[in-house]
């Protein structure tokens, strides 16, 4: 295969005396990047490869870091730093599986790291979750970060004026932010042009968010809620009877300085429901203690979601792990909607030539990928540099 | 070489080409590439070709973007602190690294420590550079003493320290930590690791 050889052809002008230790990584998201660092760093005879299937290099810090947290994307000037490294390259446009196998990389190299992210996305599983207006949040997330792969998202802004994210984590809130900001504040970041044509005519004016657990257990984190809380002219409603605590809550806030920190954040801001809401203000609604059950088929527009069917539930103490799970209570609502985000979770693709944990949706063994590396300590700092950003 | 001058170009007007147009410029490439004469293959190729032009990748330049952005004030205020003053008092400070050994060094008063412990060699990461958008330059004070010198983290410093790997009651973050005058012999211990990149989907570990 050409490229292949273009590798093969590009190690032999190499002229570090003794052998160079030569690691491929694939994917130049922060985890390649960081991979790519600590390699540099701890070998000085290491030669690193990261390449990436897109053209731009930095992975999620481009498609996943919200428009409006550019603060956050720092981190590339650190990266470009890495990649100035003498002895690391970049090679965009090329992709494991189409352009090159692993096969052929692992005898390319002495290493080869996979971190090449998560880039599909858990399913509900529940009826309907097929009918158009119903996206991943991913999806969204790349259509506004301008990603090749979802330019062409064109998401229906217009025909309706509510939208349901499913999942309570900082993706699910970065969803609700881009549409609920007002456009003037987005056009002073980086979001796509697309993106911000399309959401300056949207019609999207209320935004549920639906958990399935209580405010003790939501995942996003403090900086996000605070950033959605604090958005100009938002009306929030939170129900005052979702922030009471159990006292099997009380015990998990005590240990958990994050979860305690979000459920003070969110008792400040579930204000007794007032009712002067200006007419076209815009609304976000923490929903919690619902689990999706079905989706519902809009009346006037076949093959399009109208509408979302929801289950109560309650809390009830896993025997296995000890966490609170959510159970059904057989108690049903529904709700209008023409807008659907599903935030509940990344997958990642699995890759020919290493066993996949279709379960989990993980490689099942990341010392496969290394198994070429005698240098201990390097593989040790390699795969716990891995595990960090993974999990 | 056609191809890829084609490609930096559109990186710099698009920030994006279309996946086919790249994946023939790549095949373009490819098949040049082994014809090619060797110092034109490193050009084409790996290094000097593509490194130069990654910081003219992204759409928007993000330092410029945070000049607009409401952290500013945090970053201008407490990264850049070193201006001025000539005869700049110094404090002593010492960073403790996690196999315990310890790195003696002066710092002016008015300097944070994330950028004492940069000009210093002494490894710290702060790969937000003072914006409060990581927890990578998590120090952890030694002495409660001196903990309590500092005035209390803010709202925003507390949600980054989070996200630290390892909290500890003494933790504060390296950039919001200024020298001063009463901090003087002050210890901080560096973590075991941090954190390093909290991307927004991320889901932290309970402390």
């Amino acid at each position: 295969m050409a490229l292949s050889r273009a590798l093969n052809f590009c190690r032999s002008f190499s002229t570090v005396s003794s052998e160079p230790l030569r690691v491929c990584i694939v994917g130049s998201g922060p985890a390649g990047f960081y991979t790519a660092d600590k390699i540099l760093k701890a070998h000085e005879g290491a030669e690193v490869d990261i390449v990436d299937r897109l053209p731009t290099p930095f992975g999620l810090v481009r498609s996943g870091v919200a428009p409006d947290h550019p603060e956050t994307k720092v981190v590339t000037n650190q990266f470009s730093r890495v990649a100035q490294n003498r002895r690391c390259s970049f090679i965009g446009n090329v992709s494991l599986g189409a352009s090159i196998s692993l096969a052929e990389l692992r005898e390319l190299y002495d290493a080869v790291v996979l971190s090449y992210g998560a880039e599909s996305d858990q399913a509900l599983g529940i009826p309907r979750e097929d009918l158009s207006g119903i996206y991943a949040a991913r999806e969204f997330v790349w259509w506004y970060n301008g990603h090749p792969d979802c330019r062409n998202l064109a998401p229906d802004l217009k025909s309706s004026d509510t939208a349901v994210i499913i999942g309570q984590g900082n993706v699910a809130l970065d969803v609700a932010r881009i549409l609920l900001r007002p456009t003037s504040e987005l056009a002073t970041t980086d979001i796509s042009c697309h993106a911000l044509a399309a959401l300056s005519e949207s019609s999207i004016r209320k935004v549920y968010l639906v958990g399935r657990r209580g405010a003790a257990q939501a995942a996003f984190t403090a900086k996000e809620l605070r950033e959605v809380l604090r958005i100009k002219d938002l009306s929030v409603g939170i129900r005052q009877a979702d922030l009471s605590k159990t006292p099997v809550d009380e015990e998990e806030l005590k240990n958990n300085r994050i979860k305690r920190r979000i459920h003070e954040l969110l008792s400040k801001a579930a204000t007794p429901a007032t009712s002067e809401c200006n007419p076209g203000q815009k609304e976000l609604h923490f929903v919690f203690f619902r689990k999706p059950d079905r989706f519902l088929e809009s009346d006037c527009r076949s093959g399009h979601v109208g509408g979302l069917r929801m289950e109560r539930t309650i809390l009830k103490e896993d025997v296995g792990s000890g966490k609170q799970i959510a159970v059904g209570t057989g108690l049903f609502e529904e709700m209008e909607c023409g807008l659907v985000l599903k935030s509940v979770g990344y997958k990642s693709i699995p890759v020919a030539g290493l066993p996949f944990d279709h379960r989990k949706a993980l490689i099942a063994a990341w010392s496969l990928t290394l198994a070429n590396l005698d240098d201990q300590d390097l593989l040790f700092q390699v795969l716990f540099q891995m595990f960090r950003d993974v999990f | 070489m056609v191809g890829f001058q084609n490609l930096r170009l559109a990186h710099r007007l698009t920030g994006y080409v279309s996946r086919s147009t790249c994946e023939l410029l790549l095949k373009i490439g490819c098949r040049g590439y082994c014809t090619e004469i060797s110092n034109r293959v490193r050009n084409l190729f790996p290094l000097n070709y593509i490194s130069a032009p990654l910081a003219c990748i992204p759409r928007t330049s993000y330092t410029d973007l945070l000049r607009y952005s409401s952290t500013q004030g945090l970053r201008h205020e407490q990264f850049c602190t070193t201006a001025g003053n000539e005869e700049m008092q110094k404090i002593s400070v010492t960073f403790v690294d996690k196999d315990g050994e310890e790195n003696h060094i002066k710092v002016p008063v008015g300097m944070s420590m994330l950028e004492a412990a940069h000009e210093n060699d002494i490894e710290l990461e702060g790969a937000c550079e003072a914006s409060l958008a990581c927890s990578t330059c998590h120090v952890i004070v030694m002495d409660m003493e001196y903990y309590n010198k500092l005035e209390d983290p803010t709202d925003e410093e507390n949600d980054m320290l989070d996200l630290a790997f390892a909290l500890t009651d003494r933790s504060r973050l390296g950039c919001q930590v200024i020298a001063k005058p009463e901090l003087d012999g002050i210890r901080l211990a560096l973590p075991v690791a941090t954190r390093n990149f909290a991307v927004d989907g991320y889901k932290p570990k309970p402390h």
